[in-house]
């Protein structure tokens, strides 16, 4: 599983570089788009999916003390989180497509761009925005389809205090999917200059 | 991955780990808000990777795992810092020799890209 993970550091890597890269060239555009996303979107999100990582290491640990239950408990309250996450992620996509902030789509903001600004850099920004915050949902989705799984295997009673190497590996998945976002939140959200200028 | 005598990391750990990294996003949201020059991306950063070695050493139980396991995790991290350190130390040294070159665009005529 870990190697599985070493691939996806990678994949995930080279998206940041690509970021840093393009932010570095254009770096005014870029904090311009990046203001103009909501603060209180991405932080209520990281709070979710760090309480689904709780959830889910408790799962983990339900597993290995052989508690089914509470296993199932978890495993479920962690889903009802993921999917939270997802609600709040896709309310923040339809304020984007209402505030015309979707790059190809429907791209022609008017509020929050100062003059002068090179609005092409601004979309390129949101072109970031959106492919790494829909790669890192489709991994969501990905992680709520394994859970299920845990979740009826479970139910099946297939788990005991020696076998439980499939909820421990969910569980791996699932906190690094919460580490991506934990480096999402502050460089899309936070880096662009959001205290007073001037 | 299987193997079963391991470490059980205690239910208090787990909530202390939980709070501290609310505590952190909390700090790291604040922080945003205040003027600190260059230092805002560093701090940003910096909460973000302290963040994520909690998230590894202890939800991940990697604290507990076996050296194989570290050295695979600390072999894809010097992956990754190779290509951003690389990448970086190309991307910001361009166009600083005031030689000018047949190459590319001199600096008396700056790329487009470098506005």
């Amino acid at each position: 599983m870990w190697v599985f993970l070493v691939t996806e550091i990678m994949f995930f890597g080279g998206l940041f570089c690509g970021y840093a890269i393009y932010r570095g060239m254009y770096l005014p555009a870029f904090e311009v788009g990046s203001r103009i996303l909501e603060v209180k979107f991405g932080a209520t999100n990281t709070a979710v999916l760090i309480g689904s990582s709780l959830t889910m290491a408790l799962a983990v640990h339900a597993a290995q003390t052989g508690k089914r239950k509470a296993l199932m408990i978890f495993l479920v309250v962690t889903m009802v989180l993921g999917m939270v996450f997802l609600g709040i992620k896709f309310t923040e996509y339809v304020h984007k497509w209402n505030e015309f902030l979707v790059p190809g789509l429907r791209f022609a903001p008017t509020e929050g761009i100062p003059a002068g600004t090179s609005l092409p850099h601004v979309e390129l920004f949101f072109c970031f925005y959106f492919f790494m915050t829909l790669v890192h949902a489709l991994h969501m989705v990905i992680g709520l389809g394994i859970l299920t799984t845990l979740l009826i295997l479970a139910y099946k009673n297939r788990f005991s205090k020696t076998y439980f190497a499939p909820v421990e590996v969910a569980g791996l998945y699932w906190h690094f999917v919460d580490i991506v976002w934990i480096f999402l939140f502050p460089l899309l959200y936070l880096i662009g200059g959001r205290y007073p200028h001037g | 991955m299987a193997e079963h005598a391991e470490h059980i990391v205690p239910v208090k750990t787990y909530v202390i780990i939980f709070l501290s990294l609310l505590f952190l996003t909390g700090l790291t949201t604040g922080v945003a808000y205040i003027d600190l020059g260059p230092f805002n991306t560093v701090a940003a950063l910096a909460i973000a990777v302290i963040k994520m070695l909690l998230v590894i050493l202890f939800f991940m139980h990697v604290k507990y795992s076996p050296k194989l396991t570290k050295l695979v995790i600390v072999a894809a991290f010097f992956w990754l810092a190779l290509l951003l350190t690389f990448t970086m130390a190309d991307e910001f040294t361009r166009n600083w020799s005031p030689i000018p070159n047949n190459w590319g665009p001199s600096i008396s005529a700056p790329a487009p890209r470098m506005q």
